[in-house]
């Protein structure tokens, strides 16, 4: 048994939202997801399967849906809207991202379904909120992006090129881990009123207080951050983290050595394999190595020596990445207790030893492909309750049958 | 109103804001978060506790704008765990708690003699929540993380960037906050096991394997295609899967101006090149001709927008209307944006010694038990006498002993 074992939840297909489902039929929940004849768009988009388009081979589709069951409905019908209704009344959650006016217009709205499921948590999903008018205009991940602020924070030194949105639609996961959030807030009520919610979920203000500093640094004195490459923004320009190492690859050096212990470590690392010897700045290692008491880091940049032993720091980081591999420079440095990290790509981080050995890997059997497939595992885990893929994402309307058994029978 | 989880206690050991940002949203819906900080180091194993950004002049360990942000609604006491009694006042909170949390590096609660075992010895239905960055199983498990680097071996800095170049990656701890929602789900996830089953768990949250989780269509496509991102070259900018073109960032006029413009299909660059009446948009009729010289599409539409005011050529495309916004400076969104505003993003807060400042608020509206954010994060031990009083029946004279005799 796992924790949302008793829970149903109705999804309306949408790309924005499907990933919101996973979270929830990953932990059990009984997820009917409901799309039009026609099937939900995102099962046409690519990744394919042995890059061969085709019914239950989009990837994509693949892993946003994964748990789920799959109904075929048309809303706009009165059939629809009834079935609409029977289900309602047998659910938990509904989970949708409609156009803000959408099922008041089809007398789907809260109001009326709350009469009929009084338990029911319904979650609207949508750009910027169920009274804004500007969220029934299109947008895509890039667009919501945009206006809630992260791309305003990312990208490199140089400004003439254009600020960066992040890869694969973590403007719609932002917007999902709230809503996520809020059914489990809105479960835990439950249990003592008994009473379910409608909760509003604004993409474009996740992800303007999903922005740390850029947002309050604003609101506590009206400073403004500027994009750094690879770093975080700040209001100045800071020491670049990103370091090139010996095999073309790149590491973060994140917080370079700010305690005379750390400072004593690096000393010892470079030592170690012989770096002290053409390093002039290995004094200034030395100095900070043996430094009486905590810097104060306010002085960064205003105290000569602090500053010194500081940019020390950071070019004995960039002088040892220079001649080891991106991965022996992480494991070295976190070995000496700096934390830094290698900048590997999704697939190395995949196939990376310690993530093998926690079983991050699950085997999800797709016995429609006649194969078993590698998908990313649990976010959390948690013993009592654990999270699984109980099933590969379902065919368009693969449930129909048993959701709706006396239509099955008329 | 706010009280969701007001039936919850939370020891909360967290900070920064992989951990903070958690209990924040426990707290905005009622729940009692009980910060413990360590009176010795003056709370610092939170490093965001007395840094900048700064209100005003003043500067000290309760002015940091950053952890008044993350720890709006919650108590703060202090807590020797050197001492004996310090222990045995934990204890007593503990047992009185329903979660404990904790971002420290794997281990360190352990060796203060409360590692899970332990707790449950206090609070038999205890759920421990702690969030490191590789978890507390496996070779990096003793393994430092912050956001960052979280994100940097989870695959996520390399992923956000342009071609031809280093990675750009996250201009900010994204997976600080995100690893905070997880350990919000995660605790909530437990508290609901617990309603059912009356049982505790340890939850142990690896932050890299949450953010890994964050590139799954990525991940497929190498565990069935075997096609590796490092050998692909892409522009994170571009669509990733329905194909899109044109689809990204372009200039405006005026400084460090952008705005970004997505055409999902035919009939959204029929309207655009409505708009941008030139004869080059001819050659680009077609998605598949679009998509074919992207390269060129782009620098052409650049071109274009460059002459434009980036909200006047928002109007004029959000009219068509076509996916359209411009990139947001952070006093753009937050003071121009009247959608933010009219959402209440933006709550004042009454924070002790800094007065009254503006914070994040949260991104939901829930209709009968909304959040609030009235007080702000807490000054070094400013609950203490509030706390142990109501928690151990300690006299404010018997606090007043415990700190001078270095316990708390």
């Amino acid at each position: 048994m796992t924790v949302l074992n008793d829970i149903r939840v109705i999804e309306l297909a949408s790309e924005r939202i499907s990933f919101a489902g996973k979270l929830m039929a990953d932990m059990g929940a009984d997820v009917i997801l409901i799309e039009p004849v026609t099937g939900d768009p995102s099962r046409q988009y690519p990744p394919w399967v042995d890059d061969e388009p085709g019914e239950g081979r989009s990837l994509y589709f693949l892993h946003y849906n994964t748990g789920k069951r799959s109904v075929t409905l048309d809303l706009d019908t009165l059939e629809g809207q009834a079935r609409f209704r029977q289900l309602i009344a047998t659910a938990d959650v509904l989970l949708e991202s409609e156009a803000t006016t959408r099922l008041g217009d089809l007398g789907l709205d809260y109001d009326s379904l709350g009469k009929i499921q009084p338990g029911l948590i319904h979650v609207a999903v949508t750009p910027y909120g169920r009274n804004e008018p500007l969220s029934d205009l299109p947008a895509t991940d890039l667009t919501l992006m945009a206006a809630g602020g992260p791309p305003w924070n990312c990208g490199y030194d140089d400004h003439s090129l254009p600020p960066v949105r992040g890869w694969g639609n973590q403007g719609y996961h932002t917007a999902c881990h709230f809503a996520f959030m809020s059914v489990l807030t809105a479960l835990l009520a439950r249990h003592a009123s008994g009473r379910g919610q409608f909760i509003d979920v604004s993409m474009v203000a996740a992800l303007n207080v999903t922005t740390e500093a850029g947002s309050y640094n604003y609101l506590v004195n009206q400073s403004t951050v500027q994009r750094q490459t690879g770093r975080h923004a700040a209001v100045q320009m800071t020491g670049e983290t990103q370091v090139l190492c010996a095999d073309s690859r790149y590491a973060n050096t994140g917080v370079p050595p700010r305690t005379p212990a750390e400072f004593a470590r690096l000393y010892a690392w470079m030592q170690e394999i012989g770096m002290v010897e053409g390093f002039p700045e290995a004094v200034f290692l030395e100095m900070g190595a043996n430094w009486d008491g905590p810097f104060d880091l306010s002085q960064i940049g205003t105290d000569d020596t602090i500053t010194a032993i500081f940019m020390a720091g950071r070019e004995a980081l960039k002088r040892i990445a220079s001649q080891v591999s991106a991965y022996d420079f992480f494991t070295g440095c976190q070995n000496a207790g700096l934390s830094v990290g290698v900048i590997y790509s999704p697939e190395e981080v995949f196939e990376d030893p310690h993530f093998k050995a926690r079983g991050f890997q699950v085997e999800v059997e797709h016995e429609d492909l006649g194969r078993a497939i590698r998908y990313p595992g649990a976010p959390y885990r948690l013993p009592a309750s654990p999270w699984a893929i109980s099933r590969r994402a379902p065919r368009l309307g693969e449930h129909n049958d048993e959701v709706f058994p006396q239509a099955a029978a008329d | 109103m706010s009280d969701a989880l007001s039936p919850f206690r939370i020891c909360d050991f967290t900070g920064q804001l992989a951990g903070a940002g958690a209990t924040k949203w426990l707290a905005a819906f009622g729940a009692e978060v009980i910060r413990i900080e360590d009176p010795v180091m003056q709370g610092r194993w939170d490093i965001l506790r007395g840094n900048p950004p700064f209100k005003d002049e003043r500067r000290g360990i309760d002015l940091g704008g950053a952890f008044n942000n993350h720890n709006v609604e919650k108590y703060g006491i202090t807590l020797n765990l050197r001492t004996d009694k310090a222990k045995e006042m934990l204890a007593g909170i503990i047992a009185q708690s329903d979660v404990v949390t904790e971002n420290f590096a794997a281990g360190v609660l352990e060796k203060w003699g409360f590692g899970f075992d332990a707790m449950k010895a206090i609070k038999p239905d205890i759920i421990y929540v702690s969030n490191c960055g590789f978890g507390h199983t496996g070779p990096y498990k003793s393994f430092r993380t912050w956001g960052p680097i979280v994100q940097a071996v989870s695959g996520l800095t390399f992923s956000s960037g342009l071609p031809g170049r280093e990675p750009a990656g996250w201009g900010y701890s994204y997976m600080d906050h995100t690893g905070g929602y997880y350990m919000a789900m995660a605790i909530m996830l437990a508290l609901l096991h617990r309603q059912r089953s009356g049982e505790g768990q340890w939850v142990d949250l690896a932050c890299t394997e949450a953010a890994t989780t964050l590139n799954g269509p990525a991940l497929l496509d190498w565990s069935v295609n075997g096609r590796a991102m490092r050998s692909t070259p892409f522009n994170s900018n571009r669509a990733q899967f329905n194909k899109m073109a044109p689809h990204g960032i372009y200039p405006c006029r005026g400084d460090d101006d952008w705005i970004a413009i997505a055409c999902r299909d035919d009939q959204d660059w029929a309207a655009l090149e409505g708009v941008i009446d030139a004869p080059w948009c001819a050659q680009f009729a077609t998605q598949d001709s679009r998509l074919a010289g992207e390269d060129r599409l782009d620098e052409q539409i650049a071109a274009w927008t460059g002459g434009f005011d980036k909200f006047e050529l928002q109007a004029r495309l959000r009219a068509l209307p076509i996916p359209v916004a411009a990139v947001q400076k952070p006093a753009e969104r937050i003071d121009g944006d009247p959608a933010t505003g009219n959402f209440g993003l933006w709550p004042t807060v009454q924070q002790t010694a800094m007065g009254a400042v503006r914070v994040d608020g949260q991104p939901v509206h829930m209709s009968e038990t909304d959040w609030r954010a009235n007080r702000g994060g807490p000054c070094l031990g400013e609950h203490n006498v509030e706390i142990f009083g109501r928690l151990l029946g300690m006299s404010a004279d018997e606090v007043d002993r415990l700190q001078q005799e270095g316990v708390i």
